[in-house]
């Protein structure tokens, strides 16, 4: 804090090449070209957009607290659980991850900067136009988008109630600032990183983002081009699937889970690059497997390419294309189960200390493959025929995403906030942060599973009345969840305000080139790249 | 490094930097065009595998090499209206026995029971979808568009024969039809 006002003061008196100089107040921020400003900024963005989503989460377990329609008309039910879906993965995981990337990468690799900055400003602030337009259409006659995040063809065509091209508009502008970041992530990894680093010498992190970045660059256009044809479809008269016109709803769904399901794995895959950073961390130990990690997240991204119909599967598929997609499904656990194991064996007679963003790590590996199991048995066709639609996906999904990508968001969150603020977090309240979400999320999704099980069809305000009481505790685990999230704010803003002086490596087991620049990270680090000896992260 | 050098290598870097550009924008584009050529692949797609039952859009010639008598297929017709048609579409027969190789002929009865102008378009779908391939029609009336005044009704004819190299297992085949309302879509 306090060296950074006097930088600003001295910015003030001379504007010439000053080591920290930067523009003062908003302007600091709309013009600004620093990675480390940008990765900040798409952190508090993917915050302010998570605490949206959920408080529409909140109004949905509000209305499902008792069967029967309580306070929300089932349309509105509809736009709430749309945009939930869309906020939490476009605008809050999707940010934040990015927002790493860019705190990161250029410190980890010793690059000065991103490669490409100016489009990096872009790419961030394009971002909140595309949520203002979504947003938006909940102030509209017509109301939010109604469909599902997945907004299967003709929910969002014939029958949709005229937010499409609000939609369609917010997604395409979505992609193309994640396309930017993609772009700007691949080339600062290829060009810029200090002599002597080689890939196989990169920290995991950096290796989890770069073939993420490469998944983006490949899905994101698929993307756009599928809701283009939804928006010609709905107001240009053409019949990509439209069955009257000799169009095909199917294959909406065929189109759209090619995109959809690698981009399960961009959610994903940079959450094992953090957990990989931490887990060796507090192990005191070198990761288990570098390499065979690398191998493993590479495969994980191909095999994505070719498993997207098992979303499908009661689509009416030939035999073959179901076994087809069962077996590859499955096949992905494989590469997956190669991770768990690596970093438990990382743990292995290390000498662990559970500071926060351990303990949400440890979370991360226990509960994110209790969501990879549900996810084997709903790779199973027959059995999937019972569990499509139901609460068992909702669990599922809510398991590698929340207890997957957001834990592992939280502990990167705490691992590097020292780096970001120069201060310690406060240690006890992390550890409430962490002790009342893990027992709030479990109590919030794991009912869920035995709702599903039981017939619970997803997307529906109501529900039949056996269900109830599951119901009411799911709610309260909801609540009680919303509400613990609020102590991370407070961790955060504390952190901002003041705390405990952190020294430059705060963490003794931490390996890294972003312990070897002073907390907080200077504005401007590895202007002169640094030497890279024989370790790797 | 002399400034000389450093002058060099950033400029290397930064072409290097747009090279790299250039080659992810171009994978960009790819995808973006490959998300349209999904379109007729998964056409393609479908006529190999039957993955939707789709049948023959124009009339084909009839080209059996004679009536395999031996074999008897089954052949039912069910119709559905699409959402919001208020028209009266049904199969004058709901069920016929065909040999391999023989040619039919079928009606289909239609009634526009509102006083307005409508046109119809029934789309065709065969399941097992397997099967789409072999249900070949000579004369559809779902091959144009069927407009019909507010009160009018029509008989419409269907001449169909299927192939006689049908798998073995299929016995029975179901031709279902759609009946859609796409005044709106012809009007503009």
């Amino acid at each position: 804090m306090t060296t950074e006002t006097i930088n600003e003061s001295l910015d003030d008196a001379h504007n010439d090449d000053h080591h920290d100089h930067k523009m003062t107040g908003i302007k600091r921020w709309l013009y600004t070209t620093n990675h480390k400003d940008i990765g900040t900024l798409y952190l508090w963005f993917a915050f302010i957009m998570f605490l949206t989503g959920g408080a529409m989460a909140m109004v949905i377990r509000v209305e499902l607290f008792q069967p029967g329609l309580q306070i929300v008309e089932p349309d509105f039910f509809n736009q709430l659980t749309t945009v939930h879906g869309l906020i939490m993965v476009f605008g809050a995981i999707m940010p934040a991850f990015t927002g790493f990337a860019n705190w990161m990468i250029p410190m980890m690799i010793g690059a000065p900067d991103m490669a490409l900055p100016r489009m990096n400003n872009w790419s961030f602030w394009i971002l909140p136009f595309a949520f203002a337009i979504l947003l938006s259409s909940f102030f509209m006659e017509s109301g939010a988008p109604n469909f599902g995040w997945t907004f299967y063809a003709p929910l969002s065509t014939t029958y949709s109630n005229g937010s499409t091209a609000f939609f369609v508009f917010a997604v395409h502008i979505m992609g193309i600032s994640s396309i930017m970041g993609a772009i700007n992530i691949v080339v600062t990894i290829m060009n810029l990183r200090a002599p002597g680093m080689t890939y196989m010498k990169m920290p995991l992190f950096v290796w989890t983002f770069f073939i993420t970045a490469y998944l983006l660059i490949a899905v994101m256009p698929v993307l756009a081009g599928v809701v283009t044809m939804l928006l010609t479809d709905t107001y240009f008269g053409t019949s990509f699937f439209d069955a009257a016109g000799g169009g095909d709803p199917v294959m909406f769904q065929h189109i759209f889970w090619f995109f959809g399901h690698p981009e399960v794995y961009i959610m994903i895959l940079p959450a094992f690059g953090i957990v990989s950073t931490i887990i060796p961390a507090f192990s005191r130990k070198t990761l288990f497997g570098y390499s065979s990690m690398v191998y493993a997240t590479s495969s994980i991204a191909l095999l994505s390419f070719i498993v997207w119909a098992h979303h499908m599967f009661t689509t009416g598929m030939p035999l073959f294309g179901e076994l087809f997609f069962m077996y590859c499904t499955m096949l992905i656990a494989v590469p997956t189960g190669v991770k768990v194991f690596n970093w438990v064996a990382t743990m292995w007679r290390g000498s662990l200390t559970f500071e926060t963003p351990m303990l949400f790590s440890i979370a991360f590996v226990i509960l994110f493959t209790i969501g990879g199991f549900s996810g084997l048995m709903l790779a199973l066709t027959p059995v999937d025929f019972q569990y499509h639609d139901t609460y068992f996906v909702v669990a599922h999904f809510h398991y590698v995403l929340v207890t997957g990508s957001l834990f592992s968001i939280y502990a990167g969150a705490y691992y590097w906030l020292p780096k970001w603020t120069g201060h310690m977090y406060s240690e006890s309240l992390g550890k409430w942060h962490f002790w009342c979400s893990l027992i709030s999320v479990n109590l919030l999704f794991f009912p869920m599973h035995f709702l599903g099980l039981a017939g619970m069809p997803r997307r529906i305000p109501d529900y039949a009345l056996q269900f109830a009481d599951f119901n009411k505790w799911v709610s309260i685990g909801g609540f009680a969840f919303g509400l613990s999230q609020l102590i991370f704010l407070a961790v955060v803003i504390k952190c901002i305000k003041g705390g405990d002086k952190a020294s430059a490596k705060p963490w003794d087991g931490a390996e890294g080139l972003e312990w070897t620049v002073a907390s907080p990270a200077p504005y401007h680090t590895f202007s002169t790249p640094p030497a890279v000896d024989g370790e790797k992260g | 490094m002399t400034e000389s050098t450093e002058q060099n290598s950033k400029q290397e870097n930064t072409t290097s930097n747009s090279k790299v550009v250039k080659k992810l924008l171009l994978i960009v584009f790819a995808m973006f065009g490959f998300g349209f050529a999904l379109v007729p692949l998964y056409d393609v797609f479908c006529d190999i595998t039957g993955l939707n039952g789709k049948t023959n859009d124009v009339g084909v010639a009839y080209a059996a090499d004679g009536i395999d008598t031996s074999r008897t297929v089954k052949v039912q017709f069910i119709t559905r209206m699409a959402k919001g048609i208020p028209w009266q579409f049904e199969p004058v027969i709901n069920e016929i026995s065909v040999h391999p190789g023989e040619v039919k002929f079928v009606n289909f009865f239609a009634k526009n029971k509102s006083e307005h102008d409508i046109i119809g378009q029934a789309v065709p779908s065969v399941s097992p979808g397997l099967a789409a391939g072999y249900f070949q029609k000579i004369e559809c009336f779902c091959f144009t568009q069927q407009p019909l005044k507010g009160g009018e009704e029509v008989e419409m004819g269907l001449q169909f024969y299927v192939d006689l190299d049908l798998p073995t297992e299929i016995t029975t085949l179901t031709l279902s039809y759609t009946l859609y309302d796409i005044s709106s879509k012809v009007d503009s």
